[in-house]
């Protein structure tokens, strides 16, 4: 059977890492072909292509896409929909939003998050922050699921599939863009970046955080924050890492003032290394680091950037 | 304007879960529970919009088992108006999926009207942030998810929205559904006087087939897992040391 991979697709441009990762979950259900949506989207139609995996690219270009929003996309989709078993996405902020809202126009209970794929109707999730992993199989004939990335490694290059254009679908007209305030940085996308350095609460303020970006700016990597951190107001909330914020999964990662609740260490523990750095040897995050210091953040970090 | 505010009852967000030992999930008997803290944040902004007098009315729903009713008098002595609880389950272990849940809140929203519904972006028990979006589709309204302000602006509403990079404001027509995330607003806590008023509050019993409602899983649960453990790793005693481990012995830097 068919598997139709909604590909991210960001101002135009291909989210390489996210939606190879979702091809490597999915691609053993049945062919893949994936759906690049977007005011302008052939250029990352064109990028799709080239994903070991993908057999087939869908270019929906048009200007009711260029903000991707649910109700437009959701209906695209559906358009789509027949002749395909599986309608999957990375678990992105854009696919969370729109995945449901397709599942329910299909009558179908959309399964979010899978971090495992038994057969083509039984798949893996995290519950409870990832404090269980449930197996849950569904009776749905058509299956709508949203992939977490973290747990997948990126498909590969080298494809040469077809592009394809398809005809928008009628635009429902509830909802329109307003304005997009991204925070422009030259960091690494936390999702994908190999290395990251991530401040809690012991960080202390806004300001003390700049040591933690200082840090990370040492190490090329991107910057993370435990919700403590986002809730006190040092650091915007696309920062944050743990079940309400994003999951990740990098070669490195140093918590740093982070006592490490359930909820963050749900955002982070398949990081290859963990490093935390903690002046409360009691803290949680030890439990779960590779490898720990127990140190006054304000001493340890700026001898950290000094030493690198 | 009449605001519809679908509240859940959850583990108790500072409980350590416990996977059941035969495989079906996680223990919930006699362990704390209370409202989604995401629909905490529904509540209060459904509170904030009526003392602004942008809202007349504010109605919250629970699906769930009759237990559920304490969630919704919680929302009563926030201040919500009045409640409707449908008790879809006695079994406390059942969780209604959320294509269940979107379908019993359409039947109540072709009801009551509201020109709004406030709704938590997520469950922290189920993890699905599926609701507020299969209701949308269901009833055809626009969607304002993970909303982190909200401004009601005649007939439509202005939403905020957290999005993986950074922030972004939509436009909504209303009616519609506003799905909302951690920094919308504090929730405040019931106080006493609010506590004993609440109890007074009308709170009506519904049952699905009162609606006519088929609320059959799609889901069926294989089994239930531990996540894998990780071990703990060694404590290093100082900043040369941990870069040095990092450096020869786990080759990262």
């Amino acid at each position: 059977m068919a598997v139709l991979l909604l590909a991210e697709v960001t101002n135009g441009e291909l989210q390489r890492d996210a939606t190879a990762k979702a091809v490597t979950a999915v691609k053993g259900l049945g062919e893949v072909t994936a759906l690049c949506v977007g005011a302008h989207a052939k250029a990352a139609a064109e990028a799709a292509a080239t994903i070991e995996g993908v057999a087939k690219v869908l270019c929906a270009e048009d200007p009711r896409y260029s903000h991707r929003l649910a109700e437009p996309t959701a209906a695209l989709i559906v358009s789509l929909a027949d002749g395909y078993e599986h309608i999957a996405a990375p678990a992105t902020t854009d696919a969370k939003n729109v995945m449901p809202r397709v599942a329910a126009l299909l009558d179908a209970m959309v399964i979010t998050d899978v971090v495992g794929v038994i057969d083509a109707a039984t798949f893996e999730r995290p519950i409870y922050a990832g404090n269980a992993i449930q197996t849950v199989r569904t009776a749905d004939a058509k299956k709508v699921m949203t992939i977490r990335t973290s747990t997948f490694e990126a498909a590969g290059d080298g494809a040469a599939a077809s592009v394809e254009a398809v005809a928008a679908a009628a635009d429902p007209g509830l909802s329109s863009w307003v304005a997009d305030s991204a925070a422009a940085s030259d960091r690494p996308e936390l999702t994908s970046a190999g290395v990251i350095v991530s401040g809690g609460r012991g960080v202390g303020s806004e300001d003390n955080f700049r040591m933690i970006e200082s840090l990370a700016d040492k190490l090329g990597a991107a910057v993370g924050a435990s919700r403590a951190a986002v809730d006190s107001g040092y650091a915007p909330n696309d920062w944050q890492v743990g079940q309400t914020g994003k999951v990740v999964a990098p070669e490195l990662y140093i918590a740093v003032g982070i006592s490490g609740a359930i909820q963050h260490l749900a955002g982070m523990k398949d990081s290859k290394v963990i490093v935390a750095i903690n002046k409360d040897e009691e803290a949680p995050i030890f439990q779960v680091a590779d490898y720990g210091l127990v140190a006054d953040l304000f001493d340890a970090v700026p001898e950290l950037i000094k030493k690198l | 304007m009449k605001v519809l505010v679908p509240v859940k009852r959850v583990i108790d967000y500072n409980v350590k879960v416990r996977v059941k030992a035969d495989g079906t999930g996680v223990d919930l008997a006699n362990v704390k529970m209370s409202m989604n803290p995401f629909d905490e944040i529904a509540v209060e902004e459904a509170i904030r919009l009526k003392e602004k007098g942008q809202a007349e009315e504010i109605v919250a729903v629970s699906i769930g088992v009759k237990q559920a009713q304490e969630t919704l008098r919680t929302a009563l002595a926030m201040g919500a108006d009045r409640a409707i609880l449908i008790v879809a389950s006695d079994d406390i272990h059942q969780d209604i999926e959320p294509l269940a849940v979107a379908k019993l809140l359409k039947a109540v929203i072709d009801e009551e009207q509201p020109g709004l519904v406030l709704a938590g972006k997520q469950a922290i028990d189920n993890d699905m942030n599926a609701t507020g979006q299969m209701l949308a589709a269901l009833l055809g309204w626009a969607q304002g998810t993970f909303a982190s302000k909200l401004d009601i602006e005649g007939d439509h509403a202005v939403v905020t929205r957290e999005v993986d990079g950074g922030l972004q404001t939509i436009k909504v027509k209303m009616p519609a559904i506003v799905t909302v995330d951690l920094r919308l607003n504090e929730p405040r806590y019931a106080s006493l006087p609010n506590i004993m008023k609440a109890k007074k509050k009308q709170l009506d019993e519904k049952t699905p087939a009162d609606y006519g409602v088929d609320i059959t899983p799609r889901l069926s649960v294989v089994k239930t897992v531990e996540p894998r453990e990780r071990q703990a790793g060694i404590k290093v005693g100082s900043v040369d040391e941990l870069i040095a481990k990092l450096k020869d012995e786990a080759g990262v830097l």
